[in-house]
């Protein structure tokens, strides 16, 4: 029953879980034995572009814990997606091996064609997974828990904290179109061959991947649904409301801000992990701020501060997204830069709080009859 | 009355506000009237370092297309049609010899041109530069069936229009086949360099000596020399004395005397044309006398010294250059974020809307473009203004108090506006023509020159940061401004429609923002994704002035500016943007609310 305790009274979270899961079991099927022709086979394009959704979904997770929880407004956090992409990118470029156009058996093409001689140290490890796996978790931890421990020690907060999380995004995409910095520069990562020795263009590896983003999508919510409930969720979102008075009762503000942060930043690292495998590639594109903008928006739309409703956003958003792409490129930006507008203005709480506010009405008749008879 | 002509009617403060906006149009056209009487002086200069080839060619283009705007600089060139047809009666006979030594132009002979045009430059004649200069840029033709010589310039699809040489007479269009282009060769051509500048620094205009004295700095032929001699013993302009006085030093260089060479060295010394520079190096390997040698040291010693410290004043002005470009992107910033609290993403397009209304004004009135900017100011200071208004009214009214909801509105706005301008003018980049005032440079001196384009819109990021002040801290509107900002309940208690004050405010920090997008059309591309390159320097420049602080928005975008530019030299532009945003992260953990802080009740959110 324990592992049950956080999802206790979230039920937009448990009918998410639910759906998450029926999906995990629906799409491997209906990809594997449903044959090709058939009007119920899930081709592995859009198994691909599922998990890619999850991972995004995810990436909104981590953004909802600190901005619905923490009230911390990062406009950063598609750096530490971008960081654990990288990491991720580092590995699958090392498992090219000497099959890359160069056929060098230690450097990467890009390397080779800048003329480089050596590995440069910090590409050293990651041709092991478990070295790769290990700076996905770390590499985004550690700058967000220095950042963050910059930051809330001087007590910066409000739209200044959310200006240099974007400083801070847009400054790494800067470095990482240099070509010096040696991480492919302006091209990025690509070319990707195999990932644990599994072929990646291979349908398996890809259901694998798909349900490795709903695992960690059902995990990661689950984790921050137990911050969430626990103590230091409580703490969290008494700082959110009255930092000051938090202070002045005696707990370390920082600390419970820092803790959170970190965690979220480790878990945007992941959902990027997760992303570069499926889309193939990973390049400075990622750090750009316009896409930590856009991820907080998927978090607004869905409703913050209730998690599920930030797998909606994402979820719904990205998926929009690629229908309007494709059908209306033109109309696509008024839709979303519109949705934005309404959303903020007419739905503070997002669809999350729509839904709460249809079920309170359904409700609420009911009610009335109750009291009256 | 709907919101957008209250802003422009209603009230004694908007009224203001447009007078302020015409005092400005005003200001800015007196500069272009300024900059227009000092031009013909100056842009020879500006040419100064391309080669007379290339110029001649630029002054045969600009001809044909210089249609009802007599630009300074066309007109200071002689335009490669002759000037009088016919002398007076008593002239005949130079004139009768010119035309004769012009007719020879058509021999097939090299030698017999170069004699023909020595004899051309000789006669004196007023049509002789022009032709000249046709014939060292190759423009200059005869006709097969006469031997006419004639100027061509490209008329219909395939033909010439022909424009006799020598009387000015148009003859009228003929295919390409029935001329014939007047050859020269390389010897020809530096003789013929030669007897321009010789003709031109007989010039009655100084301006065109001065030019022409420039054009000889570095020369060592012995005729030119003379020339020189010759003239600087009539001259009454100083400064072109001061070129002639130049050209004979370093040529005296090469005086057999120690003397004279000393002489020579005393007026190199420290002087900035690289010529100077080159011989007195050239000096250095050849020369045997000690005392003479030391003398070359020291002067190549102060040439260095002036020419590190014209580079530090380069760095500086592209400084401070890059810095008003950041402070007119964030000057309207500052007030919709430092006053209002609101978090404007879609500032980047109102930038960019300014910037687009420009190209609008140029489309609207063409070929006056050197009054468009003009015009183009106030449009766009009302262009984007209203749409600050309408943005103001429709979305943001609803979202006081919330600023990081304001920043997800307005981002969808700014997604909004760079689709309408796809949709609506193009996905393209536009281009917007720079009027001939905003072209060329101050030469300061002959080592270093200050672009106008980068001086007129420092001086503009000032005078429009002085404006804003002026109106905000001298007029009611202002005072209403602040009053709310600082605390809304009880300045509408004092009566103060705060809702109008709202809306009036948003309006003129997207004014300054379509403002500062008529500038920047004159820099850099104009393109639907121009703001987005704006939005996050803007807000870096706000945050770390202090929010609320027009002076630390100030400082703040001129001290960003001149680091970025301080560092570039050995870190590279990249690299010194990222030092100077990691050096704003770290800067806000030490001073959370940035250089100068709001005191007071208003700074406690």
């Amino acid at each position: 029953m324990g592992l049950l305790q956080p999802l206790k009274g979230d039920t937009g979270g448990k009918i998410m879980l639910a759906v998450l899961a029926l999906i995990a079991v629906l799409v491997p099927i209906l990809n594997l034995l449903v044959p090709e022709g058939n009007p119920l086979h899930v081709s592995t394009f859009t198994v691909t572009l599922l998990g890619k959704y999850l991972t995004y979904a995810l990436l909104a997770v981590a953004v909802d814990l600190v901005w619905g929880y923490l009230g911390i407004l990062s406009l950063g956090h598609g750096a530490f997606f971008a960081l654990g992409g990288y990491a991720m990118g580092m590995y699958l470029m090392r498992q090219i091996g000497d099959r890359g156009v160069y056929g060098d058996p230690l450097l990467p093409d890009f390397m080779v064609f800048l003329d480089w001689q050596q590995l440069p140290w910090f590409w050293q490890g990651f041709d092991q997974f478990w070295y790769a796996a290990l700076m996905i978790l770390l590499v985004p931890g550690l700058l967000a828990f220095v950042f963050g421990w910059l930051a809330f020690r001087s007590r910066v907060t409000g739209v200044y904290l959310s200006i240099i999380t974007q400083a801070l995004t847009y400054a790494l995409m800067l470095a990482f179109f240099r070509n010096e910095m040696g991480f492919g520069g302006n091209n990025g990562l690509t070319d990707f061959k195999d990932l644990l020795g599994f072929d990646l263009q291979s349908d398996g590896t890809r259901i694998g991947l798909f349900l490795a983003s709903a695992l960690a999508l059902a995990l990661g919510y689950w984790a921050c649904r137990w911050i969430v409930t626990s103590k230091l969720g409580r703490v969290a979102v008494a700082v959110r409301d009255a930092e000051s008075r938090v202070r002045f009762i005696g707990y370390r503000v920082d600390r419970v801000k820092l803790a959170i942060w970190t965690f979220s930043a480790v878990l945007a690292g992941v959902a990027g992990a997760l992303y570069v495998p499926q889309v193939g590639i990973i390049n400075p594109g990622e750090f750009s701020p316009l896409n930590s903008i856009e991820l907080v928006v998927w978090v607004a739309i869905g409703g913050r501060a209730t998690l599920y409703g930030a797998v909606i956003g994402a979820v719904l958003v990205n998926y929009g997204k690629t229908v309007f792409t494709g059908a209306f490129p033109e109309a696509w930006l008024f839709v979303l830069g519109g949705l934005f507008v309404l959303v903020t203005v007419f739905l503070p709480a997002g669809i999350a709080g729509l839904l709460k506010t249809l079920r309170r009405r359904r409700s609420e008749p009911t009610a009335l009859k109750e009291k009256s008879a | 009355m709907s919101p957008m002509s209250r802003f422009v009617f209603g009230g004694s403060d908007p009224a203001l506000a447009m007078a302020l906006g015409f005092l400005l149009l005003l200001m800015t056209a007196t500069g272009a009237a300024d900059n227009q009487s000092t031009d013909p002086a100056s842009s020879p200069t500006a040419e100064f370092s391309a080669s007379p080839a290339t110029e001649t060619a630029v002054a045969s283009d600009a001809a044909p297309q210089s249609e009802p705007e007599p630009g300074p600089e066309s007109a200071s060139e002689p335009a490669p049609a002759p000037a009088t047809a016919s002398k007076p009666g008593s002239e005949s006979d130079l004139t009768a010899a010119f035309d004769e030594r012009v007719s020879q132009l058509t021999d097939n002979s090299f030698k017999v041109k170069e004699a023909a045009a020595q004899a051309i430059a000789e006669t004196g004649d007023a049509r002789a530069i022009p032709l000249l200069k046709a014939l060292l840029s190759g423009d200059l033709y005869y006709r097969k069936d006469d031997d006419r010589i004639v100027y061509v310039a490209p008329a219909g699809s395939s033909g010439w229009a022909l424009t006799d040489a020598l009387s000015g007479e148009a003859l009228g269009e003929v295919g390409r086949r029935d001329v014939r282009k007047i050859t020269v060769n390389n010897r020809m051509r530096s003789a013929l360099r030669t007897s321009i500048a010789a003709l031109t620094l007989a010039s009655p205009d100084p301006a065109l000596r001065l030019r022409a004295a420039r054009e000889m700095v570095g020369s060592d032929d012995p005729a030119v020399i003379s020339a020189v001699r010759t003239q600087l013993a009539a001259e009454d302009d100083q400064q072109v004395t001061e070129v002639l006085t130049l050209v004979v030093a370093i040529a005296d260089l090469k005086q057999p005397d120690i003397d004279s060479r000393l002489a020579a060295i005393e007026v190199l010394h420290g002087n900035l044309y690289p010529q100077a520079r080159n011989a007195l190096n050239g000096l250095l390997e050849t020369e045997q006398d000690p005392g003479v040698l030391a003398a070359t040291k020291a002067a190549l010693d102060a040439i260095d010294r002036k020419r590190q410290l014209n580079s530090s004043i380069e760095t500086l002005f592209f400084g401070l250059s890059l810095g008003s470009v950041l402070v007119l992107a964030a000057i309207g910033l500052a007030i919709t974020f430092g006053v209002m609290g609101v978090i404007n993403m879609a500032h980047g397009e109102l930038i960019m809307i300014g910037a687009y209304t420009t190209y609008l004004v140029q489309q609207a009135m063409p070929g006056l473009t050197d009054w468009s900017l003009l015009v183009a100011v106030p449009a766009a200071f009302l262009v984007s203004g209203a749409f600050g208004v309408a943005i103001e009214r429709t979305v943001i009214r609803f979202l006081y108090g919330r600023p990081l909801e304001t920043l997800l509105a307005t981002f969808g706005i700014s997604l909004i506006l760079q689709q309408l301008v796809r949709t609506t003018i193009s996905a393209q980049n536009v281009v917007v023509q720079n009027p001939s005032w905003m072209s060329g440079s101050l030469q300061l001196n002959p080592g270093l020159a200050l672009t106008y384009n980068r001086l007129y819109i420092l001086l503009f990021a000032l005078i429009v940061f002085a404006l804003l002040l002026l109106v905000l801290k001298r007029t009611a509107l202002g005072l209403q401004v602040r009053a709310v900002s600082q605390n809304r309940a009880m300045a509408r208690a004092m009566g103060v429609r705060s809702a109008r004050v709202d809306a009036l405010t948003f309006g003129l920090g997207a004014g300054i923002a379509g403002v500062a997008g008529v500038a920047l059309s004159q820099l850099t591309n104009v393109g639907p994704n121009m703001g987005q390159a704006y939005i996050i320097d803007s807000f870096m420049v706000v945050v770390f002035g202090g929010v609320g602080n027009l002076w630390g928005t100030l400082v703040a975008g001129m001290t960003l500016g001149v680091a970025n530019k301080l560092m570039e030299p050995w870190a590279g532009a990249v690299l010194a943007k990222i030092l100077v945003l990691v050096f704003i992260i770290l800067f806000i953990q030490k001073r959370p609310r940035g250089l100068f802080p709001q005191r007071g009740r208003a700074a406690a959110d």
